[in-house]
């Protein structure tokens, strides 16, 4: 009952502004400017996303030789998930758009980003368990598919870690209905699925006899997994954007 | 009544399917008899005496030979444009640009120096063009189909009359050299063999290497009378790369060298043949009836002239099985009986100098031993089966009877001319191609029209079926009225057919009678249906699935137009099954039924009332889920590789223990297969116990105590006679034998009583009735309206239970006056499941006996498969639900993709060669006899056990088994 008279206690169109600014409350004007600004920043942040794995395909050209998407996939597996890692981080550290907890001590941080690399290893080997459960080989490829894990984390989990840190009810918050709380989580969310789904189709051509080189195992997933969080990060502005009028996240 | 109305219509929906299957296969499986008879070298075909010339020569047969040796070169896949000379000299257009074309170089020399000598043919191959099919087709003339309604049971030998059988009985020694499919066909036909396997076909050498090896030391060595020499790598080139590829141009140039090889050691009394037995499309596969996969090449070279006359510009077209009976009279042998070719009659032009008209009274003669031989092979035929059409089988007898008087007329009149000569090899010709003609017509033709009729007849049905399953769990659902119309109508439209096919003076057919049948109560239902019932509901409705699922039943659906998702099945079902679990498992936490909804807000207001609490801890349905997925993957273990996809590896875990030969690994193995019987055995006896279902005195639940320990028991008993019934000792053969007959049968006797059992007395309930003494009658709160949560629920079954007692109780009370009676009922929650889990531990056993004891663990995975797909289904399901026996889209989904995914993992394949025959053998060791049903019966249930298992178990409802009182 609490929960409900709450609600409705509160005007519907409350903002929890996502940036480190105080909550600015009340003044439906001033929260839509808010939320443009943020959608703006958003799409900001996501470009640089994108740019980051179109670099991770031209950088490693000018510096190894025969380097190829498919000719050496490992070595872009590898490539790409330290780019997109190192934009998130650096994202992360320059946009903020979480606000920080009050303790900020330097044991704190340590001890944030020691369970954050836990969570991440975590998640590559769960994510190997799950392919391996649904039809990967089980010794022979082990490193592609470990690999594959890995970039997959690199799209799904280190977003979540850099946006809601190490803290599991957060993401099982922001992937349930009516979890998320703000724009942030909301393309969060919509880039996290997208991935999932991209690498779910990646894998239906693998039996088609076309014999191209790209349906080897796991090329075909990354594949997936990669345009899947592309279009993932193209979708989610745009779709926020769209349906500004209809989000409004409670701030509860 | 409405129990009896509810079963005729679900007999009638199964009527419709049975004719839409029926007419569906009647236009696509293509069946012919195998005759068994022979020709043989005393018994000419027809009446009359040895032809002209040969008379009292040595060594003939129905007709002098003309050659005493052959070398039969056999290239897999050699179409006929990979062996076509290349002009040079046409203008305009490149000469040999892709890599197949020109290769073949040394045909083109010999062509032209020696026209005499060498002749090219373009044979046009009957479908299917698959390469045991068509060597059936090279070795005795006929038309193999899919299905050859054979006398032997699992086993490819050829049992019909064959060149390959003739050469053995006319004592020539015949020495093999290539594809091992020739070992399977003519078991200890060949005086010398060197077999390779055709299994894989990335390997495009170690066949044709193989051979090569052979080749000319047994050529040179002089002891073969026919040499055969069978080539894969061109096929397989085919196959791997496509005909495009350059590997392709290297193979043809060896297959260049090998003949040009041969034909410099082709001695005067050797005839050569270099024949493709198909072609390959312009990707390299074949099976089907296009023209480039019908298209073969057939060259033939002597080093004596054979021919009369130089080659003409285009090469004649020929059918394939002409070269049965050309090389059959050509090497003094008798024609197979079963032939149907007719023999190239340039060939036969004899000896140039001792007749008026040597060359064509030698062809006529030849074309008419042909003749005889076709004429008594259809009449044999069309004795022994109706295949043939009667009224056109009476015409070529008019036509051959004719041919044959002008031809006897012909020997017998000295004054014969070359006209008269040319008039009766036309009329032999068009009697042999008309024989030909109609039994292709008969046995080689898809009818689309059946066909089309068939999948949509089959496609309406299952709409019917969805539309029914909505519409039937509303109350009032007029059974009887709506099927009595349909009826009606099937007999009317049925009879109407009846009557116009025998106004005609056509054929009866029960499959289109059956299907104008279907038709007629189909559309008849679904208007009556419609007009009474549906257009009151809006369309929405009708079809309730939800997204998700119908996306992956779409794709499920698609899969089956590709034919390497088709091949990929066994791969696609369990990546489509891991899918909808995990979606599942996903879906639940979206709607939050996972987790508490403290975990789901913002911690801030962590501390609010919760508005409904799931069923669950948070994690449950998620092991769930993993469990599920982990025993997919298990049984994804025990796989049987298509033949399609050579890289793959067959488990070995699916072949029998017998077949094992470390003793030691074979007592761990058997081990393991007893221990899961017994696991399953216990965990099916634990459930039982959990829910209470034990303690009843009824039937079905003594047999369960006792008969189910028996029945693993027996079958333990069986693996392990049957695992090693060779190191029996002498003494107890006669018991191990008596014993592997008795026990599988024992099984199956006690799986069937159990049935009947559970048949007559289905209800485990324990019902306890006493004297009370004190009660007192409770007061019943009222409450209306469906429980919402698990505090209505606690509340609610209690209710129930105590409304049923006091219902019990007040009718006692009027039947037995005398005294006052309380009546218990326990396990009222698994009143259903239970029966449901008996009938599945009963049907599973008997099912077990036909696979190989391995499978067993497959089988405890299925059951725990089936187990854990419940539970999870079960905490999905909200309690206010529609009902217990609304089954949801999600459940119908899993279970069908289970089926098919057990399917395989029972070693299955959904092609003829996969089939399990010995299956039939099971408790049966010495054979059935005549009879065909009871084997019939047992492959089929090993076949499809694993959809009888899983249509059982789609019946109990998930929130009965899960809600135990």
């Amino acid at each position: 009952m609490g929960l409900q008279t709450k609600i409705a206690l509160f005007p519907p169109r409350r903002l929890n502004c996502p940036l480190r600014c105080r909550c600015v409350s009340q003044i439906s004007t001033h929260g839509n400017t808010m939320k443009d600004t943020d959608i703006k920043r958003l799409l900001y942040t996501h470009l640089l996303c994108i740019f980051s794995i179109i670099l991770s395909v031209f950088i490693p050209s000018f510096f190894l030789e025969n380097f190829s998407i498919l000719e050496t996939h490992l070595t872009w597996l590898c490539i790409c998930s330290a780019f997109v890692t190192a934009v998130n981080l650096l994202l992360y550290l320059v946009v903020k758009p979480t606000a920080s907890s009050k303790k900020s001590s330097l044991s704190h941080k340590i001890t944030r980003f020691l369970k954050c690399c836990i969570y991440f290893l975590m998640s590559c080997f769960s994510f190997h368990i799950i392919f391996v459960l649904y039809g990967a080989p089980l010794i022979e490829l082990v490193l592609e598919t470990f690999l594959f894990a890995v970039i997959l984390s690199t799209f799904t989990t280190v977003p979540c870690l850099c946006l809601l840190g190490p803290n599991l009810k957060a993401w099982l918050r922001v992937f349930s209905r009516n979890g998320v709380t703000s724009i942030w989580e909301n393309s969060l969310q919509i880039t996290t699925i997208s991935s999932f789904v991209g690498t779910w189709l990646g894998a239906l051509p693998i039996p088609l006899d076309w014999e191209r080189p790209w349906q080897v195992w796991p090329i075909s997933c990354t594949l997936g997994a990669t345009f899947g969080y592309v279009a993932g990060l193209v979708i989610s502005p745009l779709w926020i954007y769209w349906n500004r009028k209809q989000l409004t996240y409670k701030n509860n | 009544m409405r129990k009896i109305s509810v079963l005729l219509f679900l007999g009638w929906v199964c009527f419709l399917f049975y004719a839409g299957i029926a007419l569906f296969t009647s236009g696509f499986l293509l069946t012919r008899l195998e005759l068994t008879n022979h020709s043989s070298c005393q018994e000419l075909p027809g009446p009359g005496s040895l032809p002209w010339g040969s008379q009292g020569k040595p060594g003939a047969c129905w007709m002098a030979s003309r050659f005493s040796r052959v070398v039969l070169v056999l290239i897999d896949a050699l179409r006929f444009d990979f062996a076509q000379p290349q002009r040079s000299h046409v203008p305009g257009k490149l000469p040999a640009s892709l890599p197949f074309l020109g290769k073949l170089v040394s045909l083109k020399r010999i062509l032209e120096i020696q026209p005499h000598h060498a002749r090219l043919y373009r044979s046009q191959v009957d479908p299917p063009t698959t390469t045991m099919q068509r060597l059936k087709a090279l070795t005795t003339g006929s038309l193999p189909t899919f299905i050859d309604a054979g006398s032997n049971f699992a086993s490819h030998a050829i049992v019909e009359d064959n060149l390959i059988k003739q050469l053995t009985s006319a004592g020539r020694r015949v020495v093999f050299m290539g594809d091992d499919t020739w070992k399977d066909l003519f078991p200890g036909a060949f005086s010398q063999a060197f077999f390779f396997s055709s299994f894989n076909v990335r390997d495009l050498h170690t066949v044709d290497n193989g051979i090569l090896e052979h080749l000319y030391p047994t050529m040179d060595s002089g002891e073969w009378d026919v040499l055969i020499a069978h080539f894969l790598g061109v096929d397989h080139c085919g196959h791997k790369h496509g005909p495009h590829h350059p590997e392709m141009a290297k193979k043809l140039s060896q297959v260049d060298q090998v003949i040009q090889g041969l034909m410099e050691r082709l001695e005067n009394d050797t005839l050569l043949v270099v024949a493709g037995d198909h072609g390959m499309t312009m990707n390299g596969d074949h099976g089907g009836d296009s023209e480039l996969e019908v298209s073969a090449a057939l060259f033939l070279y002597s080093s004596t002239p054979l021919f009369p006359s130089t080659p003409p510009e285009e090469p004649e077209v020929i059918p394939q099985v002409s070269l049965v009976p050309t090389l059959a009279l050509l090497l003094g042998l008798p024609i197979p009986f079963g032939n149907i070719g007719e023999v190239i009659a340039e060939l036969f032009s004899g000896d140039k100098d001792s007749q008026p008209h040597p060359s064509a009274l030698a062809q006529a003669s030849a074309l008419h031993l042909n003749a005889q031989q076709v004429s008594r092979f259809l009449h044999t035929y069309s004795a022994a089966t109706q295949d043939l059409h009667v009224k056109e089988l009476h015409q070529l007898q008019k036509l051959f009877s004719k041919a044959s008087a002008d031809y006897q007329w012909l020997l017998q009149n000295p004054h014969r001319t070359d006209v008269t000569l040319r008039t009766v090899i036309a009329e032999l010709q068009q009697f042999l191609r008309g024989a030909r003609a109609m039994c292709i017509k008969s046995w080689a033709r898809f009818s689309l029209v059946r066909m089309a009729g068939g999948v949509a007849l089959l496609a309406a049905a299952c709409f019917l079926c969805l539309l029914t399953s909505q519409w039937a769990t509303s109350p009032g659902f007029p059974f009887c009225p709506l099927l009595l119309i349909p009826v009606v109508w099937g007999l009317a439209g049925a009879i109407v057919c009846a009557g116009l096919l025998s106004v005609n003076g056509l054929k009866l057919d029960s499959v289109v009678l059956g299907a104008v049948a279907a038709v007629g109560s189909l559309l008849a239902f679904l208007w009556k249906a419609w007009a009474g019932w549906g257009s009151r509901r809006p369309l929405a409705t009708l079809l309730p699935i939800p997204g998700p699922v119908l996306l992956l039943l779409l794709i499920r659906l698609a899969a089956f137009f590709s034919d390497s998702f088709v091949v990929a099945e066994a791969r696609a079902t369990p990546f489509l099954l891991g899918s909808l679990i995990l979606l599942l498992v996903a879906q639940l936490h979206w709607e939050g039924q996972l987790l508490p909804p403290k975990l789901l807000t913002v911690p801030r207001l962590g501390s609010s009332a919760p508005v409904g609490s799931p069923r669950h801890s948070g994690t449950y349905a998620l092991r769930l889920g993993v469990g599920l997925l982990l025993c997919t993957r298990l049984a994804g273990l025990f796989h049987r590789c298509p033949e399609e996809t050579p890289a793959c590896h067959s488990s070995p875990w699916l072949s029998p223990l017998a077949s094992m030969v470390g003793g030691r690994a074979k007592n761990l193995w058997y081990g393991a297969c007893v221990g899961s019987l017994v696991a399953l055995l216990a965990a099916v006896r634990l459930w039982l116990h959990r829910y209470g279902n034990l303690k009843s005195p009824e039937p079905p639940v003594l047999f369960v105590r006792w008969g189910l320990p028996l029945m693993a028991l027996s079958t333990a008993a069986y693996w392990a006679l049957a695992s090693g019934a060779d190191e029996a000792p002498p003494r107890l053969r006669a018991l191990v034998a008596g014993a592997s007959v008795v026990l599988p049968r024992a099984v199956a006797g006690l799986a069937a009583s159990g049935l009947m059992l559970l048949l007559w007395r289905p209800v485990t309930v324990l019902v306890k009735a006493g004297a009370g003494t004190s009660r007192t009658r409770t007061v019943l709160t009222p409450f209306s309206g469906p429980p919402t949560s698990q505090a209505d629920l606690d509340y609610v079954v209690p209710q129930i239970y105590r409304h049923m007692q006091e219902e019990f109780r007040g009718r006692l009370e009027k039947t037995k006056p005398q005294g006052p009676l309380t009546v218990a009922a326990y396990q009222l929650g698994s009143v259903y499941s239970a029966a449901m889990v008996t009938a599945l531990t009963l049907l599973a056993f008997p099912l077990l006996l036909l696979h190989a004891e391995r499978i067993s663990l497959v089988f405890l995975l299925l059951f725990l498969q089936s187990f854990l797909l419940l539970h999870l289904l079960a905490a999905g399901i909200p309690i206010t639900a529609s009902g217990p026996f609304t089954v949801p889209w999600q459940a119908v989904s899993a279970w069908a993709l289970m089926a098919t995914q057990t399917f395989y993992s029972t070693g299955h394949q959904p092609v003829f060669p996969a089939i399990h025959w010995h299956a039939a053998f099971v408790g049966f060791p010495e054979g059935h006899g005549s009879s065909t049903w009871l084997p019939a019966l047992l492959v089929g249930a090993n076949t499809f056990a694993s959809h009888l298992l899983f249509a059982g178990s789609r019946l109990p409802p998930p929130p009965t088994l899960a809600l135990p009182v």
